[in-house]
This record gives structure tokens, sequence and C-alpha cells, in this order.
């Protein structure tokens, strides 16, 4: 195991306001091809937490490294170019924009090309956008106008964008939230076979505990702000503490439970 | 120490009168989020109809019983205005509201002076506060009183309103979160008519008092408008609090300032503006605005290059634009190089606005930087006029540099005041460094050269800048660049998160669209042969905005089309009649009722439609967007 | 795509352009036409009357026979208060129009836009009403010529009143654009020469149309002057006088007032008139002269009302221009120069020549005081002061006045 080196490592990551703790002293690692979910109730601090790591909130104290270079209180777009892609629980992408030219942008910037007036955008890594369109499944749509998408395929065309940088790390928010049934099965096994073939680390939030217990390889409970189990899917789910936290919620055990769509 | 005393009262009888028409201001932007431009003349048709009745009703009760009945009229024309104009462009883009309000403002402008005639009317004294009562020595009229009063009753009512009844609680939910309410089961259209008749009555009310202390006169409006933006972005927009603070804290700035320096009023609103939301973004008493939701009607057509036929149809109009000198007169291509400028200056806003996403309330800041730095680099430094078109368009690539760098911190109104504040501090250095700029005699003498003084050649200089600044422009937009910009506009989130730094996207777009329209300046100041500060005044920035709507905000070019047909209208009538703001007026409005998308937008989503019949929509598309639902 | 649009506006643009020059082209040779230029849609209260005043004038002349048997036609255009839209209609006018000269104009700035335009087109333009001195000195040029008596000539006239004054301590309000700086700059060094022992103890700069009249007033009162200069006007000068009337400010206080005499401006103000103000203007109830009477009647039976000032202007700048086309026999500009430098011709209020030295006409104005009879404000005491009598040496022009 010590061969896989160390892809993000938190130490000790906290976080309040005005006294309430939002999030304490929580710590973990993540190692390369690792699929790893963060769970816990509402209000547990998953949100907080996970924007402090892709640097959309600052930690009060803690660490966070990501392949040895610290990366705590930097912004997202220098987060991003240290190599972490993310996907957003409202996806995100630019509903102006046809399928394709959405991965030429983040392709473009990933080149270091934003300040360039001259060239044409349109030939800018247009196979390169073409591939990642194709490994999500997405190529027959590249000149579709983004905003005609179904949310489903939004998802997927976000998870390319998320690729265009070849991020070593995916961070995704709810990656399935607000999607049918069958697209959350197929967007977690493209995701999944997509960080075992490029090697990357996945981590990802998720209120449907098929997804987690399905595609994790290890599973962090968070409740009230603190880290209060880590372990396979197998021993999560065997951890009294865990079961009474989601006992009245329920989540465990009913499979069927669907988060509404978001608002 | 007396004085100082009254000074300080005279200040909050202004800030009363402030108040009043700045809250009702608030209140109406707060809920529909509409910048109602013709708020000014609201206030000013307030004062009209008080004058008409107070001088038709005597005694104490036929003046107060005519400024409130005044009032009520207006605010009932308010309504009218709501349902007939308002309720069919609450979904267009944003800032159509304002351009149609805009439009109504010109319309009622000529309209007062048809029917109360052109002079200035004074009206009554209030019965029972015509004196002065005696401070130590010192005179305060009692009507200030009555003001001094009256501002924080009127505050008072409206928080009780706001705090006590169901309607005050809907309103102020609704000024959160508009889709909630709707969500709730109420009847938005009847609410959104009675905040717009609240918000008209105090600004009816607002003017109505003002007869006892002013000359009821058609130019109120404009008197009051800006300033009463200023006050609310100040206050925080939808505080009511917070125009009540912001009035009392401009009006005994000044009341104070002209002590100090007696030329302060002219500027000091915008100083206090440009402080202000530099240090808090969103005014004293406002609340960060949520990221706007995507207007419904932005259209989901992606922009794309000029095919390879529309290019050479480009290239065949512009011969024939070129061939104009062969069958037109002097005034002709006068007019026609008039235009072309104006093409330059309406696309650089364009860019800023449409590819951007900021829309700019001062752009003719940079357009007058750039005619003021021709005429001084011609008339000081005597520098030949290739070098002075050159050169003249850095000054405003360095008025954007500084401003842009300040402006783009912020977004939405708040970016648009922002720019306001900018161009009107700019304005009056133009207007009061007279030793420099002399002042609003201009700069005289700035003609061209001999190669390009005649009409046509002047012409076609003109129209080749232009031709080379929309291409360029349009070269840009499709440029890494200008995705970039478009990304950053499109999702903030998303382009962050993909490594694009938005602030420096945005600010290098200020200056580009700064320097191009430095660029249209220069060339203006050599049609006129002068410069004024009116060139950077803001009326030319609304006639910018106007033609970036009229054209069509989500297009890549329409801004050329708005130009050309705004300009020439307007030069037209103009000329032909001492009406030109009615008629104008009522043509703006229309366009925005009937052709939402602008022109050139219209025609797209025309052209768009019939494409999309002849190719039968797939079925996979629509099961599509059922699951998406 | 866009392109084409640009080239089917300009196309549409020059067809209804063209169509209109060619019809009026014809029309040309039995009638010279006058161009004129000012700010109706911006200032209706003083334009109105000034349109009514030219309109008579050119009836008069028409009837008479019209210039040297030519119809006059006056092409009136609007500017919106705008110099470059000035320009625009001055371009249209002399363009596409084809007039023998421009007139007009009301705003200081306006006029110098159209006055540097002329200098450029080589037209030659008869300013009515901007104030400004610039206009026939410091940026004088040989194709403009000036009809209404300058800033520094009213002042020159104040100046001779309030210099009586024992005033000492002189405080001034002045809207804060070029003409309330060079009006309040020329009556003070005219002032100060006169009386070296005087003190300026305050200025107040309220801009222009939008006075805040409370604080203006206050401070102003804080300085405790003996006397003000004021040169606000229209909705301003009603504010002031209001607040001022409140607040006590003028009781025992001299103001001297530029242009307030005239009925434009002291007729809104109806019962709150200030009495005893120094004010030039235009007393037309008081002025018992045979060229006045003639012109008060005809006023009177044309339109069923009293002139203003205005009238005046715009009556004697159609009056004016039509004398130098006459006297031309051209509409060369050259030799409309050479007509106009030095014509001499009556105006309602008596002769004026327009002087070769600096193209200024010697047209006058009345000083009085002001005065309440019946509920109404007017001046009286009035006295002519002919322009001639107002003005500095010619040697002192020659140096304020670029060489042609």
């Amino acid at each position: 195991m010590s061969m896989v080196p160390t892809l993000l490592s938190v130490e000790g990551l906290t976080k309040s306001y005005g006294g309430v703790h939002a999030v304490r002293g929580v710590s973990f690692e993540l190692r390369a091809g690792e699929i790893l979910a963060l769970i816990g109730p509402n209000g547990a601090g998953k949100s907080t937490c996970f924007d402090m790591l892709n640097g959309q909130n600052i930690p009060d104290s803690g660490r966070i490294r990501v392949l040895g270079a610290d990366t705590t209180g930097k912004k997202p777009r220098v987060i991003w170019r240290m190599g972490v892609g993310r996907t957003f629980q409202i996806a995100a992408t630019f509903p102006t924009m046809t399928v394709r030219e959405n991965v030429q942008v983040a392709l473009v910037s990933h080149g270091g090309q934003l300040f360039n007036l001259w060239a044409s955008t349109a030939r800018q890594a247009r196979d390169e956008a073409g591939r990642l369109l194709d490994l999500v499944g997405m190529g027959a749509y590249a000149e579709r106008p983004c905003g005609e998408l179904a949310y489903g395929d939004v998802k997927r065309l976000e998870l390319a964008i998320a690729l265009a940088n070849q991020p070593k790390l995916l961070l995704m928010d709810e990656p399935t939230a607000g999607m049918a049934p069958r697209e959350r099965v197929e967007l977690m096994r493209l995701t999944a076979r997509i960080a075992r073939e490029q090697s990357i680390g996945v981590l990802f939030t998720e209120h449907d505990m098929d997804v987690v217990f399905e595609h994790a390889d290890r599973i962090l409970v968070l409740n009230r702000g603190t880290l209060i189990a880590e372990g396979s899917p197998k021993e999560v789910r065997g951890n009294a503490q865990v079961r009474a936290i989601y006992l009245g919620e329920g989540l465990l055990y009913d499979a069927r439970h669907r988060e509404g769509a978001p608002a | 120490m007396a004085f100082y005393v009254v000074q300080f009262l005279t200040g909050l009888a202004s800030a009363a009168s402030l108040f009043l028409v700045a809250s009702g201001l608030s209140i109406i932007f707060g809920v529909t989020r509409i910048v109602n431009f013709a708020h000014g003349a609201f206030y000013m048709l307030g004062a009209y109809v008080a004058f008409t009745l107070t001088e038709r009703f005597s005694g104490a009760f036929g003046f107060w019983g005519g400024i409130v009945i005044a009032a009520l009229v207006v605010a009932a024309i308010g309504v009218l205005v709501e349902m007939v104009l308002l309720r069919r462009i609450y979904h267009s883009p944003e800032l159509f509201q304002l351009l149609a309000t805009f439009g109504l403002t010109l319309m009622v402008e000529d309209l007062v002076v048809l029917i109360w005639g052109p002079d200035d009317l004074v009206g009554r004294r209030a019965p029972g506060f015509k004196g002065a009562i005696d401070f130590f020595g010192q005179n305060i009229p009692s009507y200030d009183l009555f003001l001094i009063v009256l501002g924080p009753v009127v505050l008072g009512v409206l928080w009780l309103l706001f705090q006590r009844t169901r309607w005050g609680v809907l309103v102020r939910a609704a000024t959160q979160d508009r889709d909630m309410v709707a969500a709730l089961g109420v009847n938005q259209k009847w609410l959104f008519t009675s905040v717009f008749a609240l918000g008209v009555f105090l600004a009816a009310l607002g003017g109505a008092l003002q007869i006892p202390r002013d000359a009821v006169n058609h130019a109120m409006d404009l008197r009051v408008i800006v300033e009463v933006f200023v006050v609310v972005v100040i206050g925080g927009l939808g505080s009511i609090i917070g125009a009540f603070v912001a009035a009392v804290l401009v009006s005994e700035l000044n009341a104070f300032g002209i002590l100090i320096f007696p030329k302060i009023s002219i500027i000091l609103v915008f100083l206090v503006m440009a402080v202000v939301l530099i240090v808090r973004p969103w005014g004293l008493f406002g609340k960060p605005e949520a990221p706007a939701r995507r207007t419904p009607g932005l259209t989901v057509n992606p922009w794309r290059p000029l095919t390879m036929n529309e290019r050479l149809a480009a290239i065949a109009a512009l011969v024939v634009a070129a061939a104009l000198p062969f069958v037109a007169g002097n005034y002709v291509l006068t007019v026609g190089s008039e235009i072309a400028i104006f093409v330059i200056f309406a696309v650089s806003l364009h860019f800023l606005m449409s590819v951007g996403g900021l829309a700019s309330f001062g752009h003719a800041a940079y357009f007058g930087l750039g005619a003021y730095g021709v005429a001084l680099l011609a008339k000081m430094a005597g520098l030949p006029m290739i070098a002075c078109l050159l050169l003249g368009p850095l000054l405003g690539l360095v008025g954007a540099a500084v401003f842009g760098f300040f402006a783009v911190q912020l977004s939405g109104v708040y970016f648009a005041m922002l720019t306001l504040a900018f161009a009107q501090i700019v304005w009056s250095i133009a207007f009061q460094w007279v030793s420099v700029t002399g002042g609003d005699n201009g700069i005289l003498g700035v003609w061209p050269e001999k190669w390009a003084a005649s009409p046509s050649h002047f012409y076609w200089l003109s129209l080749g800048i232009a031709a080379l600044a929309v291409a360029i422009l349009r070269i840009i937009v499709f440029s890494p660049f200008g995705f970039a910009l478009r990304a950053t506009r499109d999702s903030p989130l998303r382009s962050e998160a993909v490594g694009i730094n938005g602030k420096r996207i945005q600010w290098t777009a200020f200056v580009i669209a700064g320097t191009v329209a430095g660029l249209a300046g220069a060339l203006f100041a050599y049609l006129k042969g002068s410069v004024f500060p009116d060139n950077m005044g803001i009326s030319l920035s609304v006639d910018a905005l106007v033609m970036v709507l009229l054209g069509g905000v989500e297009t890549v070019s329409g801004a050329v089309v708005g130009a050309i047909v705004y300009k020439a209208l307007n030069i037209w009538l103009v000329s032909q009649t001492d009406l030109s703001k009615l008629v104008l007026g009522g043509f703006v409005v229309l366009i925005v009722v009937a052709f939402p998308k602008g022109i050139v937008g219209t025609l797209e989503a025309l052209m768009h439609r019939r494409r999309k019949s002849s190719s039968a929509a797939s079925p996979l598309l629509t099961s599509r967007i059922e699951t998406a639902e | 795509m866009r392109g084409y649009f640009v080239g089917a506006g300009l196309a549409i643009a020059v067809a209804t352009m063209a169509t209109s020059a060619m019809t009026t082209r014809a029309l040309a040779q039995s009638e010279i036409k006058i161009g004129e230029i000012n700010s109706y849609s911006l200032l209706p209260a003083f334009t109105e009357p000034y349109r009514k005043g030219w309109q008579l004038a050119v009836e008069e002349i028409n009837a008479a026979g019209g210039i040297n048997g030519k119809k006059l036609v006056v092409i009136s255009k609007d500017d919106g208060g705008k110099p470059a839209d000035a320009q625009t209609a001055a371009n249209e006018l002399v363009s596409s129009e084809n007039v023998a000269m421009l007139t007009g104009t009301f705003l200081s700035n306006i006029g110098l836009a159209v006055s540097d335009f002329a200098n450029q087109k080589k037209v030659f333009f008869l300013a009515a009403e901007p104030l400004t001195d610039a206009i026939t000195w410091s940026k004088g040029n040989r194709y403009t010529f000036r009809l209404r008596p300058s800033n520094y000539m009213q002042a020159a006239m104040l100046v001779e009143e309030a210099a009586k004054l024992p005033a000492k301590r002189w405080a001034t309000i002045a809207p804060n654009y070029e003409y309330g700086q060079s009006a309040v700059a020329v009556f003070k060094k005219l002032m100060s020469e006169k009386r070296p022992d005087i003190q300026w103890v305050d200025e107040q700069w309220p801009p222009q149309g939008k006075i805040d009249a409370g604080p203006v007033i206050q401070a102003v009162a804080a300085a405790n002057p003996e006397a003000i200069l004021n040169v606000t006007f229209g909705a301003d000068l009603v504010k002031l006088v209001r607040e001022g009337n409140t607040r006590g400010l003028f009781k025992g206080r001299t103001v001297v007032s530029f242009l307030t005499g005239e009925p434009e401006y002291l007729d809104p103000l109806k019962d709150e008139t200030p009495e005893g103000w120094i004010v030039t203007g235009y007393p037309w109830y008081s002025i018992k002269t045979p060229e006045h009477d003639a012109f008060l009647k005809a006023y009177q039976a044309k339109y069923n009302d009293y002139p203003r000032l205005g009238s005046i202007v715009g009556y004697q700048t159609i009056k004016a221009a039509a004398a130098i086309l006459a006297k031309a026999g051209s509409s060369d500009p050259e030799k409309l120069i050479a007509a106009a430098e030095g014509i001499s011709m009556p105006s309602p209020f008596g002769e004026i020549t327009f002087r070769k030295i600096d193209h200024q006409s010697t047209l006058g104005a009345f000083t009085g005081k002001t005065a309440l009879k019946d509920g109404k404000g007017i001046m009286v005491d009035t006295a002519y002061r002919k322009g001639s009598d107002y003005l500095p040496s010619d040697a002192e022009i020659e140096k304020l006045r670029p060489k042609d």
C-alpha cells in the first residue's frame, strides 16, 4: 500500500462560524486511484469541509496538501492548476456555448492561452476536447448547445470539463444529485472507470447510499464537524455509531430513498 | 454654534425630499428588480399635477389635498404604466426595463411642455408654513421643519407597513427571493403592481412637496433621478433605512462641504458613492446579491463566427457603404462619419456588456477621454493627426485601466453605478479644470489635417476604422480570451474552477472596451473639431446603452445595427422636429415591447426558428428535455 | 451578416437625405435661406419667445418685399442643448440646405462650437444669445458676429451702479459653469478697479439647475456680507429667492443680479419678487420709444402675448441678418463679413452697430431696480445703457482677440 503515493492529505481541518464548529479537527488521506466517499447527515459539515478542500472557503486552522504541495487557503483556480478537478452539486457549465466549446475553454485555460486575443478558439484543442467527450460518452453531442442538454448529460459534460487539466485528484460534490436512477449508476461507473484507468483519486460527497456503497473504496463519516468513522463500506455499514446517526434518517437501509432534485 | 445647528437642520430638510423619492425607487427595485429610470419623470409629474391642483383649489385644504391627490393621480398613472408596459417585459433580458423606462422619461419630458407650457411654474407656498422660525438669530423656514419631521414619519410608516402587514411581509419576502413568493401562491402580478404604485406614489409626493420651494419645470426629472439613484445605491438597493441614511449623509456632506469647497456640490454625491462602493460594495445597508439567476430569455444558441458566405456579404455591405461618397453630398457623408463613429462606440460597450456581462453606465467617460486626449495632444503638443489618433485613445486606456480595476470587483447594478460614478468624476474634472480643459466651453479648433478634411475622406477614415474595430472585436470574441470572458459571464463558479482569473479577464476586457471607446472619441473630436464635457456625459452613456440593447444584447455584434438605427433616427428626428424626445421615446418603448431581443436578436431568432422547423425536431432531444424536467 | 445591415442602414439614410436635398435645391433660386439653431427642446421657456420674435421678423421682412426681392426663409433646427448636435445641425444647414448664413444659439458652449464650425467651414455666423466674452474676444474669429451684450458689457453696466453702493463686504452666488464663472470674474475685476476698498467675503457655486438653496443661503449669510452678487437664473433663481426671502438673507443687503430683470426670469417670481435688486433686464412695459412701440404693437397683435427679452433677440437677429444680406447683395461669406463690419441698423432699442474690431453689436441693455406691482415683479428706475459705452478700449481688445 505504501507504494501508492498520497494524493491528498488533510490534517486538523477546522472551521467555525461565530462559535459554532462546522468542522473540527478533520484529518484523512487519499491515495492515487482511490475512491473515497465523504458522508454524513445534513449539517454534518460535509459542504464546509468540501469547500475548504476546493478553495471556496478558508479554514481557521489545519493543513491541506495535494501531492505534497500546500493548498490551504489557496484560490480555487490555483488549486485547479495544481491538478485538482472538480464538479458541483448543481452542475456548473457554460450554457451559451456548445458542448465542445465548454471543454475547449478548460483545455485552453490548462494550456495557458487565456490571454490570447487573436487565435481562433474553434481550432484550439479541438481533438483533445473530442477525446474527452468521447471518454464520457458525449462525443455525439459535441456541437449541441450546452443549454439544450438534459441534466444527466450536463453532469457528464461537467466531468469532461473537470478532466481537462489531467487532474490527479477529482473532487465531486454530490455527483449524482438531481439525476434519474439509471443515470446515477452510469455516471458513477464511468467515473470509477476513468479513475482506475488514469489513476486519479476521487473524493466525493453523496446522499445516495446505494451509490456510496457500490462505488466507494473507503468511506469517511462526518457528524457534527468531526470524523466519527472511517473504513471500507463493510466496516462503515457495521459501525454502531454510524447506524445510530442514520437510524432516524433510515438512509442506510432504505436503498430506494431518493433525494429530491436540488432547488 | 447656532449656525452649524441650522445648517445641519437645513441639510436634514434637503435629505427628507431626497429620501421620499429614493425610498420609492428602492422599494421598486427591491421587489421587481427594475431600475426605474422613469422615477424622476413621476417625480416631475407629481410636481406638475400638484401645481395645477393647488392653483385650482384654494385654502389650506386645497393645498394639502392637492398634494396628496396629485401623488395619488400619478400613482394611478404608474399602475397603468406597470400593467401596460412593464408587465410585458419583466422576463426580458436584464436592463430592458431600464431602456423602457428611459424611453418613457423622454416622452414625459416633451409631454409636460405640451400640456403645461414651456415656462417655469412657481406654485403656492404651503399654508401654515410660509414663514421662518428664529433660532438664536438664525432663520429656519418652517417648511423645512415640516420636511424634517415628514422624512422620519414616512420612514416610520413604511417600516410599519413592511413589518406589520401581510402585504409588507410578502414584499419583504419578494425582496429576498422572488421565486419563493411565486411558489407561495401569491398573486405576483398584483404584488408587483402594488409595489410599483407605492414607489411611484412616493416619488410623486416628493415632487409635489417641492411646490413651495422650487419652480416646476420640465428638467426636474433629470435633476433628481441621477441623485436619487446614487442615494439608493449608497444606502444599499432595496433598503429603505439605507436610503434614509444615505439621503441624510449626502445632504449633510453637501451642506457642510460647500462651506469649505463651494464648488463641491457638482461632484459630491458621486465621490461619496465611489468611496462607498469601493469600501462596501453593496452599499451601507445592502446585502450581497445572490448570484444572478440566468435570465430566462437568454439565448441558448451558441455564437459562431461568420460563415464564408456571411463574410462575403459583410464585405459586400462594406463596399456598398464605402461607395457612399460617389452618390451622397457632404451632409450625408458627415452624418455617415458620425454614425460610423457611434458604431465603434457602441460595439465597444457591446463587447463589455454582451461578451463580458458588464453593463457600464459610464462608458462615455472613455469616449470622452479619447476625445480630450486628441484635443490636448493636438492643441498643446501640436502633434500631427495620425499621432493624435493613435495616442489619444491611450487616455481612454489609462482611464479604463484605473477605474476598471475597481469596477470589475463589483457586478450587476453596483458595477453599473460605480462606472457611472467614475464617469461623473471624469466629467467634473473636464468641467472644472478650466485652465486645461477649457471647462464647459471645451477645446475648439481640433480639425482634421488636409488629407482627412474633406467629408468623403473623413467618412472613409471613420468607416475603415469602424470596420476594423468591429472585425477586431469579433476576432477577440472568438479568441481564447473571448471564451474566457464569456465563461466568466456564464458561470463565475465554473470558470474559477477551470483556472480562469475572472477579475483579471474582466479588467482586461474593460481596458479593451475603454480603448476602443477612446478611439471613437478621438475620431469624434476630429469630426466635430472640438470637445466638450458633454462628450463624457450621462446622456452619451445612456445613448450607448440604448444602441446596444436596441441591436440585441445577446448577439455577437448587434450593436452595429443598434448604433446605425438609433443614431440615424436621432439625427433625423432632431433635425425634423422639436418633439424628437417624444418620438424617440415612443420608438424605444415600442422596440422594447415588440422586439425584446433587439433588432438583430429578433431577426436571428426568426431565422433560427425557420431553420428548426425545416428540420423536424429530433425525438431524442425532446425526450432528453423531458428527463431534464 | 451584420455588415450587411451597415450597408442597408447607410443606403436608406443616403436615399432619404439625397431626395430631400434635391427638392430643396430647385426652390433655391427665388429665395434666400438663413439657417437658425437653438436649444428649443432643452430650454423652451427662453427659446419659445425667441422663436416668436424671429418669426415676426421674417413676416415683416417678406411683407416689405424680402431681401433684394428674394423671399427670406429661415430653416430652424433644434440642438437639444448639445454642442455636438448643434454642429450636426449646422452642417446640415450649410451642406444640404445651402443656407447663406448661420444664426442663433443660446448656450455659450454651443455658440462657441458653432462659431468654430463657421470658422473652419468659412460660413458666416451671427450668434444671437450666447453671452460668453470668448466668442468675440479670446476665441473670436472673422466669421462670427454676436448680437447680445456680452457678459463683460452687462457686468460693466451693473458695476456702474454697484460701485455707488456703500457696501464693502461682498459675496457672490453663481452657477458653477463658464457663464457664472466669467460673470463673477469680470464683475470682481471691474468692481475692484473702481472700489479697491471692497472685500470678497464668500463665494458659492451651486451646480447649474441643481441648487440646494437652503445650505447655500446659510453659507452666504454666515459670511455676513453687506451686498450680494447673484448670477443664477431660471429655476435656481426661484429657489434662491424663495429660500432667501424666508431666511431673511436679503434683509438689509443689496443684491446685484445679472439678467433678473428679464421677463423670462422675473415673471415666474410673481409676488415673491424681492424688491430693490439692481438688475439688468427688459422692462417692455416702460420703454417709450417709437421703435419699441412699433415692435411691441406688432408682437402683441400677432401673438396676443407680451414680449420677453428672447423675443427681442430673436427679432433683431433676423432683422440684422437680413440687413447684412441686403447690404452684401450676395451670400458669399467674404462679402457678408465686409457688409457686416460696421453696419448700422435700427432696432427696438434704437440704432445698433456691429463693430469692425470685434464683431460685437452695440445693442445695449436696461438696468433698473426690481419692485412689486399688483403682485408682479417689475423693473423701476430703468435706464437704457448703450452697448458701446460699456466695452473696453480698442487697444485692450486688440490684445484679447487673436489675429485673423
